[in-house]
């Protein structure tokens, strides 16, 4: 059900006491946690500690076992998809820029129809606009000159940017990254980084960044969260969560990534 | 090699009086049965297509009466002949027509003519459904093989089931699917003859019942046969070439050196 602005507040996300079960194996155990206006949440932890399942269940590529998620005024929760909901799903979806650990970039369409290729399927676009705010964006990724090469001519870290220009072209409200940068070579992750704080600072673009970049996190996150085990295990301003770890868990991931 | 054979061919024939006067005679009206070959062939595959993408989605789709009829139909179309197919189509529903027109006068005949098709619609349609189940499994797996990601991305954009279908995954999927549809579409051409066994009217024959026509008229059924066997196989020469630059169209976007022929905007056509 669409709920609109009913508090008046500045939350675009809200999750509320999400579980995610598959089969036997719970990934997620009682998650809350809201995304406000303007604001960079760094979600960090260990691998399998459900960070990525959190971001999936956000814009509903997972589906929650249990609990409700809250975006753009939809707030839905899991169970069987009918017909109605599927289409709640989607015009949730609309407002949710989603940026992939493995780009997912549509091989047979060069960088332009990628970014092009979700704005041209809305009802009532028309060619030239689209292509117009794709090339605009292409440009403002860096990579105006690379739009009519396909993806597999381009480095990762291109693709990479193609994705972000590609999510940004649906003009969403939040943007979900998950591990933005894992599947590259090192020396290309700059760039990468170098676009989504740009996003945050110029663009205020609220977003919320699985990533193990502690210095991106240290530099452009407002809040970090730390998840284990399937919980918020602990939260806060990088400050404190660098400078005053408060739990023994985090601690001992930070010493280890940093 | 291949000389070799034609050459021993060629004096086994000469041995065997090949009537090569015959044949210049009779090959215009036996090639003229292309066209109908053609036309059943095309007909047939272009149906084909349709019902294996149907078919395929049916099959991935968590819909139990489209998974429950896509099933069935390709059971029964793959597990009878192809050739049985036919005779139903042209001599089994006529006479469902027949008796339920019987049962109920009252019925228009626009509803039950459609029941009565001539022998060359028959054939076509029952290539179809027969190839068509075929391919089913075919489009199936070609749809299968495109990345998951893939479709994520497409549902993250906030695409509708047919908009990451015709945008996303089956412009994938026919880099899988082109290569063996090419060859159903060769062994079609060449099921076409099984059509002449539907005694097709003379106006309309395709190449196999104009050969067996005129051989059989004229005790030139050496000659004849291997007319025709010719023209099926050039007619398989042909397409296998433009079966060959299609593929290499459809690998835009895979190969990072362009290609002459690959260098198109948007990639596959569907």
């Amino acid at each position: 059900m669409r709920v609109g602005d009913v508090t008046g507040s500045d939350v675009l996300v809200r999750v509320e006491g999400l579980h995610k079960r598959f089969g036997r194996l719970e990934v997620l155990r009682g998650v809350d946690m809201a995304l406000h206006q303007g604001e960079v949440v760094v979600i960090f932890g260990r691998s399998g500690s459900g960070k990525s399942t959190l971001l999936r269940c956000v814009n509903f590529l997972e589906d929650p076992t249990e609990g409700t998620v809250e975006v753009a005024g939809y707030r839905l929760g899991g169970g069987h998809r009918t017909r109605r909901k599927r289409e709640q799903i989607r015009r949730l979806r609309l407002h949710v820029g989603m940026v992939f650990q493995q780009f997912n970039l549509f091989p047979q369409l060069t960088a332009l129809d990628n970014v092009m290729c979700g704005p041209m399927c809305l009802p009532g676009a028309e060619d030239k606009d689209v292509r117009r705010r794709a090339l605009g964006l292409l440009d403002r990724v860096g990579l105006a000159d690379k739009a009519d090469e396909h993806p597999i001519r381009l480095s990762g870290g291109q693709q990479q940017r193609v994705a972000i220009a590609r999510a940004l072209a649906m003009q969403p409200e939040v943007m979900l990254f998950d591990e933005p940068t894992s599947a590259l070579d090192p020396e290309l992750t700059g760039e990468v980084l170098a676009v989504m704080k740009s996003l945050a600072t110029e663009m205020h673009m609220p977003m919320l960044v699985v990533t193990h970049e502690m210095g991106f996190a240290r530099e452009v996150a407002d809040r970090m969260v730390f998840f284990h085990e399937g919980v918020i295990l602990e939260e806060g301003p990088p400050q404190q969560v660098f400078g005053a770890t408060r739990h023994p868990e985090t601690r001992t991931f930070l010493d280890a990534v940093l | 090699m291949w000389v070799g054979v034609f050459v021993a061919l060629g004096l086994l024939f000469f041995l065997a009086r090949f009537d090569n006067a015959w044949i210049l005679d009779n090959v215009g009206y036996i090639a003229g049965g292309l066209q109908f070959t053609l036309f059943i062939a095309l007909g047939g595959i272009v149906l084909a297509v349709l019902l294996a993408t149907l078919g395929a989605l049916a099959r991935l789709s968590a819909n139990p009466v489209a998974y429950g009829v896509a099933g069935f139909y390709v059971s029964f179309f793959r597990g009878t002949p192809l050739i049985v197919q036919m005779f139903l189509l042209y001599l089994a529903l006529p006479q469902i027509r027949t008796n339920l027109v019987d049962r109920y006068p009252g019925i228009p005949a626009e509803l039950t003519d459609p029941l009565l098709l001539t022998a060359t619609a028959a054939g076509t349609i029952a290539l179809g459904l027969n190839y068509g189940a075929y391919m089913t499994e075919i489009f199936r797996a070609g749809i299968q093989s495109v990345a998951a990601g893939q479709g994520e991305a497409a549902d993250a954009l906030g695409m509708t089931y047919l908009q990451k279908m015709r945008k996303v995954i089956l412009p994938q999927a026919m880099r899988v699917i082109i290569p063996p549809t090419g060859n159903e579409f060769i062994a079609m051409m060449k099921d076409t003859a099984l059509v002449s066994f539907l005694g097709v009217s003379v106006f309309t024959a395709e190449m196999f019942r104009r050969s067996q026509l005129v051989g059989k008229a004229d005790f030139k059924n050496l000659e004849a046969y291997v007319v025709v066997a010719g023209l099926y196989w050039a007619l398989t020469v042909v397409f296998t070439f433009f079966q060959a630059r299609l593929e290499r169209r459809l690998a835009s976007g895979y190969v990072r050196v362009p290609t002459a022929v690959g260098r198109t905007r948007g990639g596959a056509a569907v």
